[in-house]
């Protein structure tokens, strides 16, 4: 038995017939091919698949699809295309904060949430928001120094607006 | 040499992708008529397998076929992970699904392939498994117990292997010693937990005979040899393909059931399968790692000189010895690493590697380095202690002098040149440690119980065929690159060693760019193919800089002189009076540009009619590169942990960790710190959290990421590098590996580090990972349990 579902993915209204059962993971990456989230764990503990649902940062391995109906989901390639990581992007790259690049989908992910609610954090809150995305490859130091970066170039550029 | 682009901190050209959400893992590639695959495995530890009743599982829906040992195994011819330079080491043979009996928790029985994962995990529900339990050997000293019960089939004993290294002085030394330290040291396993679990699609074409393996793995040459002679295919019927890898670490180059299974099931379909490990199967079919009980002594002067070291080591490594690799190298690096850093003269160690019903254990980052770096550095600082001297002074005493090179250790290694004596005293002024032990004292009066603990280590890189290859391995210790100039004067290289985000696409580029005078970003570097780059171990033991760098470098000059000759011939001009830069021939004397690149590839691309007779025109160099000279290029590097712990919660807080590593020639200093950083982490976690826990009957029971700890960013502290750099001159590159660094003596520092703040309270622990609970123990305010696991 299926049903049917419709919502908002990176801006496009997309309608599918899925199973109860399917996580919105694997709608979007088995029947929309968004295979910028990743699953890593399947249980919330890796942080490798979190998107943004109405805004808010999702473990998509947990949401039903069902679940996501009718709202708006923002994944990777969203964010990428509409500019707003951006200058998070920039310095990841800059920093190395990324290997494999495995759980770099989620780190964005919590990033972005993180400095939309703090303008400044210290590198132990930045620490503290990374407590739920797991990353075997870098020692997360780079990433804190990718973030705190952003956040001190988002001040700045901020302070010379005014 | 050339050093414009090599020794910069270039940005990984790859990492763009990623950061857009674009990878490409084997896990996001989906093919035409694509089946999943799922697998029955054993409840157990140990057992008979009475029946399997696959009937109600193969007419579930969407259900295409159900395999057996029955079904599947005879396509493949069984494998068995034994070298022979490993002297009278013995293992059973393996095959894909478990036949007649079932030798761990986790050992795949039964194989559903559906239309979706989900389906065949449905299926999985129906298979009726009778088996009959068995005693399982869980423990290695049990498994060495007479008449214990066999691990597996195969084998006339638990012993996979036993070996001994003794200098002929070794006693006189222990005799003649004013003291002897000593300790019992028990290391935990642990495994890799790659973000990205194993991956792989299997894709047979029965039209053209061709099997296409798109493969989630480091090493792709040597699977396409293990898939074309287990399965009976010529080598150019078989492709690999590695794309991005959601890391390795070593767990990932290993010969799999599941891996096998679904190429097997394949060639008997027809059709693309695929397998992805979830992360609970992970948990019971990716290797473990480590595992051992050591004991250990140390023979010290009265001055705190370091005579000799004693060792045992016995480690567990389940029902079998891996394939191609085994399970004994770890071990074999464990006896031969202890005391490497030290002018110590006299050594024995005894390897015990015993088999028991768990997970395979095998190679994993760092193989023994971080077993040999503990037991070694905590003996030191037990010497310190008793001698009353500084964990500094007594290093300072004991490692080798920086001009004392070449220099064979005890244990048989030979050191080109290592850089201890610098390191040590660079590490000193970076870590403040003057004043870090008057802040230690300080805190100490306000009961703030800190520890600072330091650790030099020797690290095992740039192998040639010593590792493997010299016990019948078919495992390669060269590697290949052709390098090509584009029709427009942009450069092409096809490397054999592969990239997982360690940024060795970035570092090659860097090197040919130097050898063609043009910037890295013209450089295009395509890895993880067997189709389109030439034969090569690829990357492990640390070979990606040092080999697969050389390798880059020689082909790119090879080039060099092709384009030089025909610049030659273009410009009427003695080639040996050019040279290449800025993208063009110049004059080697002025810098004078005399053609473009792109010119040289229009003309011999699109007008080699113009070119005098009988001129090469070719723009293509292949090279390929064994490591000479030294068997291994070891380097070398100390690291130092400062931690806090709490007596009363048991819990340790990490408040910070220092570095300074030698690896050589640096081609990219980002890359090489970031590598160290990750490194470093990796051997934290198992310092303090990472433990597959296993019950009495062979159950592994915290097998999820919500039970099994990984170190996270919140636990970790910020890490302070600093180099010294040795070029190796077996190479004309110099460089050096550095990717298991980080993790060699991040454990041993940590652990010395906690020690130093129990010191005080009389306490000690020996045991990792370091938990609040065995802390506390140690420190007496709780009592030892019964088990070891907890």
């Amino acid at each position: 038995m299926k049903t049917e579902i419709t919502l908002i993915v990176n801006g496009e209204a997309v309608r599918d017939v899925i199973e109860p059962r399917t996580s919105l993971a694997d709608l979007l990456r088995d029947r929309l091919r968004l295979t910028g989230t990743h699953l890593g764990c399947e249980m919330g503990s890796c942080g490798a698949c979190l998107v943004l649902l109405d805004g808010t940062p999702v473990h998509a391995c947990l949401v039903l699809a069902v679940q996501a109906a009718g709202q708006r989901v923002d994944t990777i390639e969203g964010l990428n295309e509409s500019g707003d990581i951006k200058d998070l992007q920039q310095n990841f790259h800059a920093r190395n904060a990324l290997q494999c690049g495995f759980c770099t989908n989620g780190m964005i992910m919590t990033a972005h949430a993180l400095l939309s609610e703090s303008t400044a954090p210290t590198r132990p809150e930045i620490r503290e928001a990374l407590s739920g995305n797991y990353c075997r490859c870098t020692g997360y130091e780079a990433i804190v120094d990718a973030i705190s970066a952003t956040a001190k170039q988002r001040a700045t550029n901020a302070g010379a607006g005014k | 040499m050339s050093k414009d682009h090599i020794g910069q901190s270039h940005r990984r050209e790859n990492a763009l992708r990623h950061l857009a959400g674009r990878g490409r893992f084997t896990t996001d590639l989906s093919l035409p008529r694509m089946l999943h695959a799922a697998f029955v495995r054993s409840p157990m530890a140990k057992g008979r397998i009475v029946e399997v009743d696959v009937t109600d599982a193969a007419a579930a829906p969407g259900v295409v076929r159900v395999f057996t040992a029955q079904t599947l195994n005879h396509v493949c011819e069984p494998w068995v992970g034994t070298l022979d330079h490993f002297a009278g080491m013995q293992s059973g043979p393996q095959n894909m699904l478990a036949d007649g009996q079932v030798l761990w928790a986790g050992h795949p029985v039964v194989m559903i392939l559906a239309h979706s994962r989900a389906e065949a995990e449905d299926a999985c529900e129906l298979v009726m498994l009778d088996i009959e339990d068995e005693d399982a050997i869980v423990d290695g000293d049990a498994a060495q117990m007479e008449n214990a019960p066999l691990a597996s089939d195969g084998i006339d004993s638990n012993m996979c292997f036993q070996t001994v290294l003794e200098t002929p002085d070794l006693d006189a030394a222990f005799a003649r010693a004013a003291h002897v330290v000593e300790g019992d040291f028990t290391f935990g396993r642990h495994t890799a937990v790659t973000l990205e679990p194993r991956a792989v699609i299997a894709d047979y074409d029965p039209s053209t005979g061709q099997l296409t393996v798109h493969h989630g793995t480091q090493t792709p040459y040597q699977f396409q040899d293990v898939y074309a002679r287990h399965f009976g295919l010529n080598e150019s019927k078989v492709r690999v393909i590695a794309p991005d890898i959601g890391g390795s670490f070593g767990m990932k180059l290993h010969v799999y059931h599941e891996e096998m299974a679904t190429v097997a099931a394949s060639l008997l379909l027809g059709r693309p399968v695929r397998f992805v490990a979830d992360r609970l199967e992970s948990f019971v079919s990716d290797i473990h790692a480590r595992d051992h009980r050591v004991s250990a002594r140390m023979a010290v002067d009265a001055d705190g000189t370091i005579l000799a070291m004693d060792v045992d080591d016995m480690t567990q490594i389940g029902a079998f010895s891996t394939y191609p690799r085994t399970s004994a190298a770890e071990g074999n690096q464990v006896i031969r690493l202890m005391g490497a850093p030290y002018k110590m003269p006299d050594y024995r160690g005894r390897l015990s590697v015993v088999f028991q019903n768990k997970v395979q254990t095998s190679q994993y980052r760092a193989v023994g380095h971080p077993i040999a770096c503990a037991v070694t550095e905590a003996l030191v600082d037990r010497a310190a202690q008793l001698l009353d001297m500084d964990p500094f002074d007594i290093r300072a005493r004991n490692l080798l002098a920086d001009d004392d090179y070449p220099h064979v250790s005890a244990t048989g290694y030979q050191f080109e040149k290592l850089s201890h004596q610098a390191s040590l005293e660079k590490l000193h002024d970076m870590m403040g440690y003057g004043a870090l032990r008057k802040e230690q004292a300080r805190l100490r009066e306000q009961g703030i119980h800190r520890g600072i603990g330091i650790a030099p280590f020797v690290e095992i890189t740039n192998p040639g065929a010593a590792f493997y290859g010299v016990g019948g391995a078919r495992i390669s210790a060269q590697d290949g690159a052709v390098v090509r100039l584009t029709p427009s004067g942009d450069v092409h290289c096809a490397i054999s060693v592969t990239e997982q985000g360690q940024g060795t696409e970035t570092i090659i580029a860097q090197v040919v760019a130097d050898q063609l005078g043009v910037t890295p970003e013209r450089v295009k570097v395509t890895t993880g193919d067997t189709d389109t780059t030439p034969s090569g171990g690829a990357t492990w033991a640390c070979r990606g800089a040092g080999i697969g760098g050389e390798t880059a470098l020689r082909a790119g000059r090879k080039l060099q002189a092709q384009i030089l000759a025909l610049a030659g011939a273009i410009l009427q001009a003695d080639p040996a009076k050019l040279t290449l830069a800025n993208g063009a021939v110049v004059d080697a004397a002025t810098g004078d540009e005399r053609i473009s690149l792109a010119e040289i590839g229009r003309i011999a691309t699109y007008r080699p009619d113009t070119l005098p007779d009988g001129c090469n025109s070719s723009l293509t160099a292949a090279e390929h590169f064994a490591p000479g000279g030294y068997p291994f290029d070891f380097t070398n590097g100390i690291q130092a942990s400062y931690v806090e712990v709490d007596i009363e919660t048991g819990i340790t807080r990490l408040l910070k960790h220092w570095v300074v590593e030698d690896c050589g020639r640096i081609i990219n200093p980002l890359l090489v710190d970031e590598q160290i950083r990750g490194g470093v982490v990796q051997g934290l976690g198992p310092a303090f959290f990472e433990e597959c826990l296993y019950d009495d009957a062979g159950q592994m029971t915290n097998a999820s990421l919500a039970d099994y700890l990984v170190p996270m960013a919140g636990e970790m502290p910020d890490i302070e590098i600093a180099h010294v750099e040795t070029p190796t001159k077996d190479t004309i590159l110099g460089a050096k590996g550095v990717g298991e660094a980080g993790t060699a003596a991040a454990g041993a520092a940590a652990m010395n580090a906690v020690n130093d703040a129990l010191r005080p309270l009389g306490a000690q622990i020996s045991q990792t990972p370091m938990t609040p609970l065995r802390i506390l123990t140690a420190l007496g305010h709780v009592s030892a349990g019964p088990k070891r696991g907890y």
